[in-house]
Parts: C-alpha cells; structure tokens; sequence
C-alpha cells in the first residue's frame, strides 16, 4: 500500500524523525492561508508540492519553491488539479488533488537514507549515499559503491553502531552524528512498527546551519500486515488508484488494469502472469491480470466477473483455471451463474483442469450457455485471440 | 528414490480442523500419504475425521512420530505455527498458507535458518505454495494428485498452479515426475530454487530437472549460476510474467519488477547463457522436456 508525501512525514514526525512544517491543503484558499502562515512565521521561502504517489514528481512541474504569497497563490493555482504526468505515471498522468505547501530549507548536502527488505539475504538493509536527491535505483546501477549498506539482524534490530558507521560514512560533520543516529534510529523504528516494505528519504539533507531533515520520504506498507494496523489502512486514498483495481481489491481479488482486449480470470499468481504471456505469444494482449485465489467461493468469482465486464475495452474472455485448492466444479457453478445473472454476451473461452474437473466440464455442457473449451491452454489462447478479433 | 517426502513420510497438519485443513489431510491420505494426525490448539483430545487431534505440534510429535508437518493456519497465526514446528524439532515443514506479513517471515526465517537442535536442521518449504509431492509415494500438498504419474523429472516452481501445468503437459506425454516441489512466491521463502535444486541433482531417480520462476528478485539468476556450475542434469526452464508491467506487483508478494531488477528477459538470459532450456510459451514446456529426454 503507497501513501502520500505528507501522510509519511506526519508519521516521521511521531518518530522523532525531523521533517520540514507544513500541512496538506486540497483548495486555492486553503494554500493561500497555510502559504501565508509560513511567510508570517518568518520563512522566506515556501514549496508548493503535489501529494500523487508517484515519484519524478518535481521534473514534470509539480513542485515549485518561491518567495512570495503571490508567487504561493500562481503555484498553488497551477498545480492543484493539473494532469501531473511522470516517468511512473503513465502518459495519461496523475490528477493533483492535494498540495503540501512547506517551509523552504536552505540546502547545504543532499544525502539519501533507504531501508528495504534484500531478499536474497532475506534480511532489512539500510542504506546510505551521499548521491541524494538522485534516482537510487541509477546510482546503484551506475556506482554500486557509492551506496553503503547495514544488514539487520532481527533478532536485535538496527544498532547504533550501524547507524554512526553510514554517518561517518555520509561525511558528516561531527556535531551532526548524534542527531543522525538518533534520525536513522526513528526511521527503523517507523519502518518496523507500520510494517513497512519500503521507506526512503531521499533527499536526506543537511542544512546552512547543520540541521538534518526529511526533505521528502516515500513509504510502503505491506499489505499483508494491514490486518494489524487499522489507523494505517485509513491513510490509503483511492482516488490514486485505477477503480476497478479498487472495486476488486473490496472482494479481496488479486486484479491488475492492463491495456488489451482479452480478459483473464485465473487462479494462481504465476499461471495468470503465464496466461498474459501465452495471448501475447497468440498474436493478442491482456486486458488485465486476475488472480481469483486458491479459496475462491462462488460470490468471489461472480464479483470478478462483474469487474471483468466493467471494462470497455473487453471484447472476450478467457477462464483458465487448474484446480489445486478451488475446485473446478466450484468455478463451472459460478461461471454460470454469474454468466446468466449478469447476461453476459461477450464469448468466453474456458480451459479447465484439476480437481474434479469432469464434474466441472458437466456443469458446463449441461448450462446451456455457449462456452467455447479449449483442450489446452494453447489451443484456449487461439480460441480467445480468435474471438477478440471477431473473425471465429 | 525421490525427495523430501516419500513412504516413510508421516504426516501432522496444523490447523487440521479448518476448512482448507480438513479438505487437504483428506486428499492428501486419498493419496496415500501416511496422515498420522493434527493440531489445533484447543481441541486437543479430540479426534477429527479419525485423526487424533493435538494441542502442540510437540506433543503430535511424541504421540504419533511424525516428521513431517504441513500448515494451514491463518496468516496472522502462521509464522507462530512454523516456530513452533521448528521448535518441535520437524526435521521438515511445509507452509501453504499464503499472506505472511514480510516482518514476520524475516524474524521466523532467522530462527529456522539457525534451528540446529543436536546438529538437525528444520527446512522450511514455503510460505504461499502448493508444497510438495513425489508421484506414487506421497504428497503434502494442496496440488491435484491425479495429474501426477511416477517417473524421472523433478520440477522445482515458484508458482503452484504453473506446476500442476508443467506436471499435466508431462504426464500427457508419459513423462512421470519424480519430485514437485513448489517453493512459493512469497519475497522470503525457506527454500530457494538453488536448495531444491541440489536436492533434486543429487536424487539418482532424477535424471531431468523443470525449473519454473516468475518475475521479482535474482534467485532464477542465481540458479541459473549454480545449474552452470553443478548440474550435470539436462534442465528446461520457464519464467512467467514476461509481459507483466514493472512497478505492479503480479499477485504474489514478490512477483515485482522494481528498479529495473526482476524482470524475465534478465532472468531467461542468465538461464539459457546457463545452458538451461529455456521456453517463452508456459505451453512448450512439455514438449521441450520430451525433446531433452529424447521422447518427442
């Protein structure tokens, strides 16, 4: 689960970590007011950001740094409900509908700090670079050796002495040591209090007169753990999300927008990815990734159905299902089901087998609906390009 | 011969009186696995479809010899049940459950990783897979025995219903298996491809590997490197989410492309330059295996 800029800073903030004041805004007054209670308190300079969850955000103009209300006001004015479009956007952007108006620091290092799970090492890791305010994943790349790291041990946490060994290594002046221990040690403390999967500062910076702060921060939940953090769950906000991928995500199905024709209803993460392979290789594209789960019940695969068919672009669909804990004859039953409830007349291309796969294909030949079946998932992948491009 | 579970696999299943418990330690007796009980704390002293029902995995232990234990606990509740596996001294265990919190596993892995008890060590198959099954011996697992038929191709996959698609091709051709093992699709897993592969190099029933991964991570790289220098065995090769956009996350927790590392067209280069088989469509996978086995 992805959260805004400001939502990770409030909650740095419960940490200790410093961040820059600064409140979240979703109107032109509302930006004009907190602009000026940053001026009136003495800054003299302010940032308007856009709070989307994608990054890059600065390089396609949602973030502007000026030193006047009216300036505030322009910025405000030109960045709330812009389409914000960046490399992880997409081409068709992002809509900005709230702006974290700050106070502006006076920059003096720009550093990066970063804790993510190594899986191969499966263990956290902490990271540091004196390459901030830079895409982590070039530097890495680019000059591995320009990020430290400090592997955790569960069994004890992120120690201090790990903690001063990137800040030495950082370059920081000694006065600033203390306080950067004391800033990577709130960071493990966030990260593994919120179950986080990932957090990054970046920049991490040091300012004119030796401050250390959060100039920005990213933060991803796991959301596997969210049964546990109830207060966390309430900071997702939907209007960032595809909504079909929020309909879906409301009956627990594993659903993924994509940009074709052929829909997929699947069980099993590796098979559904599998699937969208094997219609690209039979000359069509994949409207979507869909997980129906192994425990899936009859209302499960009825609402994914109705998530399917939602999708304008659709012109067939393609049900390959291998039974190991959903049965076959479970999914033939919702398939008619949801087939005749929801009057559907768009061809559906069936490949089925596993666990009580004859009673499932009875199911089917005795609905009366017209299913195409392919023997195999090959054969099933033709039938569904075949169908989506009408010539069958 | 085999791997990992075989006629002298006894069984216990945790959580055996859930739903999903219930269902499995049925098929998987259906199987001819040699279920010997369950457990459920609470209702211990209970029996439950004719198997005795205990407690602790300790006292299941004691009571009936088992040594190998299979969970179906609720997310929340399954790192818990892999410690306490652990702790009992399993020489194996196998987590099906799938939606382990990551914190969780990486405190869980730490200490099944250093459970060295009298020198023994637990090996942890899973969390999120189908777990394991050697055709016409025993299976512990979620998969359908059905498809499966005795022979000589061990397959070790990320994916559970990827390996059920790989053991159908197989069987159709009359290909039998010896050993499926599904490793899982979680970030951390207690057994990686490389471990199974070793398992199943040195099984001299096994004279043809399938290895299947899918986007997220380097573990396929990795085992690319270790079959390179290794494996002896002819190796056919499949990894799924070849179209799969980076930054989504496909389904499994690992299953993301992320800072350009984790993609297939990395992990299929690795693997084919390992001298491994590797095939673009999920559907050639049979085929190409006969061909290496000289039976297409």
């Amino acid at each position: 689960m992805k959260i805004h800029e400001y939502q990770a800073k409030e909650i740095l903030r419960k940490y200790g970590v410093p961040v820059p004041s600064g409140e979240m805004v979703e109107t032109l007054e509302e930006a004009d007011r907190a602009a000026k209670d940053l001026f009136d308190k003495g800054n003299a300079v302010v940032v308007v950001k856009a709070q989307i969850h994608a990054g890059g955000r600065g390089k396609g103009g949602g973030v502007k740094v000026v030193k006047s209300l009216d300036d505030a006001s322009k910025a405000a004015k030109a960045i709330l409900g812009m389409q914000l479009v960046t490399h992880q956007t997409g081409a068709q952007g992002q809509k900005v509908q709230r702006l974290l108006v700050e106070e502006g620091s006076a920059i003096d290092r720009e550093l990066y700090l970063g804790i993510v799970l190594d899986r191969a090492a499966a263990r956290l890791v902490f990271m540091a670079s004196q390459a901030g305010g830079m895409e982590i994943e070039e530097v890495a790349h680019a000059t591995p050796e320009k990020i430290y790291k400090e592997y955790i041990d569960p069994a004890v946490g992120f120690q201090p002495y790990q903690a001063r060994s990137l800040a030495f290594k950082l370059g920081l002046k000694s006065t600033q040591i203390n306080d950067a221990v004391k800033f990577m040690l709130g960071l493990y403390k966030a990260f593994v209090e919120t179950d986080s999967t990932l957090m990054e500062i970046n920049p991490f910076i040091t300012t004119k007169d030796d401050k250390l702060l959060a100039l920005d921060c990213k933060i991803n939940f796991d959301d596997n753990a969210m049964f546990r953090h109830k207060d966390l769950k309430e900071l997702r906000d939907l209007a960032e999300e595809d909504p079909l991928e929020v309909e879906a995500s409301k009956f627990a199905l594993n659903y993924i927008k994509l940009d074709g024709s052929i829909a997929c209803m699947v069980n099993g993460a590796g098979l559904a990815m599998a699937t969208m392979d094997i219609i690209e290789y039979a000359g069509g594209k994949a409207a979507n990734f869909l997980d129906v789960g192994g425990g899936a019940n009859q209302e499960q695969i009825e609402n994914a159905f109705g998530i399917l068919l939602s999708d304008p672009n659709v012109k067939a669909i393609f049900i390959n299902i291998f039974g190991g804990i959903l049965r076959v004859d479970v999914l033939a039953t919702a398939v008619v089901a949801a087939a005749k409830k929801l009057n559907v007349q768009l061809p559906i291309i069936l490949r089925l087998e596993g666990t009580n796969v004859e009673e499932g294909r009875k199911i089917l030949k005795e609905s009366g609906l017209k299913f195409e079946v392919g023997a195999t998932m090959k054969e099933a992948a033709d039938l569904a390009v075949a169908a989506a491009k009408g010539g069958k | 011969m085999a791997v990992l579970v075989d006629k002298n696999t006894r069984l216990i299943v945790q959580g055996i009186t859930g739903r999903e418990g219930t269902f499995h330690a049925k098929a998987c007796a259906e199987y001819g696995t040699k279920v010997v009980g369950g457990v459920t704390p609470g209702k211990g002293g209970t029996t439950h479809e004719g198997w005795p029902v205990f407690n602790t995995v300790e006292e299941a232990v004691k009571e009936t010899g088992a040594n190998v234990s299979v969970i179906f606990v609720p997310p929340p509740f399954a790192a818990d049940g892999i410690l306490e596996a652990t702790a009992a001294g399993l020489p194996l265990v196998i987590c099906i459950t799938e939606g382990i919190p990551v914190l969780d596993m990486v405190k869980t892995w730490e200490v099944v990783r250093q459970s060295q008890p009298d020198g023994k060590k637990t090996r942890l198959i899973g969390p999120n897979c189908p777990g394991v099954i050697s055709p016409g011996k025993a299976k512990v697992g979620i998969m359908p025995g059905r498809i499966h038929k005795e022979g000589n191709v061990g397959i070790v996959s990320k994916s559970g219903t990827l390996t059920y698609e790989a053991v159908y091709q197989l069987t159709q051709r009359g290909i039998g298996q010896s050993t499926a093992i599904g490793i899982g699709g979680d970030p951390i897993i207690g057994t990686t491809h490389i471990d199974a592969l070793k398992l199943l190099n040195e099984d001299p029933e096994t004279e043809a590997i399938i290895m299947i991964g899918e986007i997220g991570g380097t573990a396929e790289e990795a085992a690319a490197k270790y079959i390179q220098e290794n494996v002896k065995k002819p190796v056919v090769g499949f990894i799924a989410g070849q179209t799969a956009p980076p930054g989504r996350r496909m389904g499994h927790a690992g299953a993301i492309i992320s800072g350009g590392e984790g993609t297939a067209a990395e992990k299929m280069k690795a693997m084919s330059a390992a001298g491994i088989t590797v095939v673009k469509s999920p559907a050639e996978i049979g085929d190409a295996m006969a061909k290496v086995l000289g039976k297409a």
